[in-house]
This record gives structure tokens, C-alpha cells and sequence, in this order.
């Protein structure tokens, strides 16, 4: 890398003021490799995919008249039966970055043809992505098995109107003493019972439908297919990251690199990648988790 | 970024990022559960607060991953803008499918508000049950 620079700081030195010759051939106008810019170009076709799931994912939610609220939601964690709202996912965060850390300490590693410091980080790298894609595992798992969200349903939901639970007997329900109201705006999750739907009834206590007697009806379907297709596929690009982080570290570790004398651009490219699916992950969490 | 940063300078840069990056995911998170009421109980931020402080940490964010750990930075502006300016395409995607989205809303609800008034015009016993897939909307705006 360094002598790359050298080079190419030489070869601007004596021509310069060759810019309308820049795409004439024989220079890299970019001064960047091939590959590296090819990784760039993937990366954008990618971020767009990712863009299309996002901007799809906004305008359903805009078209809904409720949508579930993710601190509600995701307020799981693992060994702990209370309500941590969004503490798991904030944990996840932190693995991701601390990965995207370590990947870029591999990168120095390598300009500096440091085989072993290379390794080292890599291996950190690695480490961080397959812990990234257990916690995402636990997660799925939970909202799967516990809460039972599939692709076409959603027991997530917010209530819409002010009201009461109502008990099975038609009177109001009653806990800890209190009335059990309703607010608009509450979340609810729809529980499941010796495999029926508990679908509570309640009265409505304000607004035209006053008086009126419903039952509380599944969240939007959307949410979940949304929910896994996106996350999923990101957590795909984890996956294949991680098995490509294996392979360049399998081959960093055999010498490949270093024989090839370019400053282990490899890990760079590698870098740029794992980089990517880091920035990625900083939309999902909004759009998901935050907003 | 060895031809611009001495091994050290980075090295630190690295951690910097680090922190950056964590304090900032933190600072997220408070906002959002302090804005839905789970730190101190009653108080809610409205979402006009909430979101655009969300959107622009996390564009920052996103601005940092890109310049400091992917090196964007450090390239050469031709290659920066081949790969940023395509993604200004992206305001117009997001102009015309969230308010496309805003129009959905608006028909479902149209269609709704008509359905219901035809119910409400033919014998329908107080208390009935509607069937659990229906959305019911009293308050559009």
C-alpha cells in the first residue's frame, strides 16, 4: 500500500495537469484496485436492495392505521423473564461495532504486513459475527415460539380507542382491584391459550363507538414478514461475511497475502463488506427498533 | 490511510470510533425509551422530537462508518461521488413511496368510514362481534 501511494503520487508529480487525459487509459482514475472498486459498485447495488425492503417497510407502515411499538415488542432478554425494552437489541448493536472495530484493526494490521496481527483481529471479527447471529437466533426464536409471530401474522398490536377489558361473564374485568382500561395508544399482544387465541373482549368507552363491544384483532400482517425478510437478510450478509472473514483468515494465516506483496488488500475488501452490513444494520435498528 | 495517519494516530482514531459509535447508539436508545415513557413514568416525548433526533444520530452514524472505517475519506473525490451521489436517489424513492403509503391509508380509511355506515344503517344488534381481521378506525387525523 505504501509504495502503491508512492507510485502514484509520483506519476500525478509529472503529469499534472493531465485531468482531461485521466480516462484515456493506462491510470487508474480512482486510484483505487479493481477489486476494490468493484466491492464499492456491489455495495451500492446492495445498499439499494436494502433501501427497497426499507422504503417498502415505510410505506406499509404508513398505510396502517396502527403499528406495533418496538419497545414493546422486543423487550425480551435471555435469563430474564421481566420487561427490558430494547436492551437485547441495543446489546446486539454493540457486537456489530465492536466487530466493525476489530475489522479495521485487521486492515492496519495489514498495511502494516503484520501476518499474525492480521489473524488475530480477524479472528475477534469472526467471533463478533457469529455472536451477532446467535443473539438474532435467540431473538427469532422468542418471537416465534413465545409470542408466536409468523410471516402472515402479526399478534403485536395498539390499541386504537379508549375502553375496558371485559371479563368472560360480560362484567368488567377486573385486576389488582383496579378496572383493567384501555388507552389508546396501549400495546397488546395477543396470547395463546392450549392452542387458542385468547381474544379478549372490551367496551369502548369513548369516541362514536362508544358503548360498543369488540374483540381485540391481530396487528398488522405486515409486521412480521417485514420483520423477518429484512432482518433476515441481513442477518444472510452476516452469515456470508462471516464465512468470507473464515476463508481470507485461513489464507491470511497460510502466507497468500503476504506473497502477494500489496499490502493484504484482500482485508480490505473484506473490511469494506463487513463494514457495509454494519451500516446496514444502523437503518435496521432505526426503522425497527427505535422508531 | 497509512499515507495519511501514522500507525498510532489510527490505531487511536479506532477507539475513538468505538466510543463515538456506542455513546451515540446509547444516547438512541435513552431517547427512545425515555420518549415512550419507560424511564420516568407519564412523561413522553412527542414523536416530531423523537424521530428527527433518531434520523440524524443515526445518519451520523452511518456518515462515520462510511468516511472513517470504510476510508471514504481518504479516496479520491471522483470515486466518493460515484458512490454517493447515486444513493440522492433514494430522497426521491422515499418522497414517493411513504406518501404513497399516506394514500393507502387515506382509501382503506375512505372504504372503511363507507363500510361502516352502511352497517350502521341496516339492523345490527348492539354488541355484536366483528370478525377479528378488521381493522377499526374511529379517529383518522
Amino acid at each position: 500500500m505504501t509504495t502503491d501511494t508512492i507510485k502514484h503520487e509520483v506519476h500525478s508529480d509529472h503529469h499534472p495537469a493531465d485531468g482531461q487525459n485521466l480516462w484515456g487509459g493506462g491510470k487508474e482514475p480512482f486510484k483505487a484496485s479493481y477489486g476494490k472498486l468493484m466491492m464499492w459498485y456491489f455495495l451500492i447495488s446492495d445498499a439499494f436492495t436494502f433501501s427497497g425492503f426499507l422504503i417498502s417497510y415505510g410505506a406499509l407502515r404508513f398505510s396502517m392505521p396502527t403499528w406495533p411499538l418496538p419497545d414493546h415488542v422486543f423487550e425480551s432478554i435471555p435469563f430474564y423473564t421481566g420487561k427490558a425494552p430494547l436492551i437485547f437489541v441495543t446489546f446486539m448493536t454493540f457486537v456489530l461495532i465492536i466487530s466493525s472495530v476489530t475489522m479495521v484493526r485487521a486492515v492496519q494490521e495489514g498495511h502494516r504486513e503484520n501476518r499474525k496481527g492480521v489473524v488475530f483481529w480477524m479472528i475477534l471479527t469472526i467471533l463478533g459475527g457469529l455472536t451477532f447471529l446467535g443473539c438474532q437466533a435467540w431473538e427469532w426464536t422468542t418471537l416465534i415460539k413465545k409470542e408466536n409471530v409468523t410471516l402472515t401474522r402479526n399478534p403485536f398490536s395498539r390499541h386504537m380507542e379508549n375502553g375496558v377489558y371485559l371479563a368472560a361473564d360480560g362484567s368488567v374485568a377486573m385486576k389488582d382491584g383496579n378496572e383493567e382500561t384501555i388507552k389508546a395508544g396501549d400495546s397488546y399482544l395477543i396470547h395463546k391459550h392450549d392452542e387458542a387465541w385468547d381474544l379478549r373482549k372490551y367496551r369502548v368507552t369513548e369516541g362514536q363507538d362508544a358503548g360498543v363491544v369488540k374483540q381485540l384483532s391481530f396487528g398488522p400482517k405486515a409486521f412480521g414478514a417485514l420483520f423477518f425478510f429484512i432482518t433476515g437478510f441481513h442477518g444472510f450478509h452476516v452469515f456470508s461475511g462471516v464465512v468470507f472473514l473464515a476463508i481470507i483468515a485461513i489464507n491470511a494465516a497460510s502466507g497468500v497475502y503476504t506473497a502477494r506483496k500489496n499490502g493484504y488488500e484482500m482485508i480490505e475488501k473484506i473490511g469494506l463488506y463487513w463494514h457495509f452490513v454494519d451500516l446496514v444494520w444502523v437503518f435496521v435498528f432505526l426503522v425497527f427498533y427505535l422508531l | 490511510m497509512s499515507a495519511h495517519l501514522s500507525y498510532e494516530e489510527s490505531k487511536k482514531l479506532v477507539f475513538k470510533g468505538l466510543i463515538l459509535l456506542g455513546v451515540i447508539t446509547l444516547i438512541e436508545v435513552f431517547i427512545a425509551l425515555i420518549g415512550n415513557g419507560h424511564i420516568i413514568s407519564g412523561f413522553r416525548l412527542p414523536k416530531y422530537i423523537m424521530y428527527p433526533m433518531m434520523i440524524g444520530f443515526s445518519m451520523y452514524k452511518a456518515y462515520f462508518i462510511v468516511y472513517e472505517f470504510m476510508h471514504m475519506r481518504y479516496e479520491v473525490k471522483s470515486l466518493a461521488m460515484a458512490v454517493l451521489l447515486p444513493m440522492t436517489l433514494l430522497i426521491w424513492a422515499m418522497i414517493a413511496f411513504f406518501s404513497e403509503g399516506n394514500k393507502w391509508f387515506d382509501y382503506k380509511n375512505y372504504v372503511r368510514t363507507k363500510n361502516k355506515v352502511e352497517v350502521k344503517t341496516s339492523i345490527q344488534p348492539q354488541g355484536a362481534v366483528k370478525p377479528s381481521t378488521t381493522y377499526e378506525i374511529q379517529d383518522v387525523h
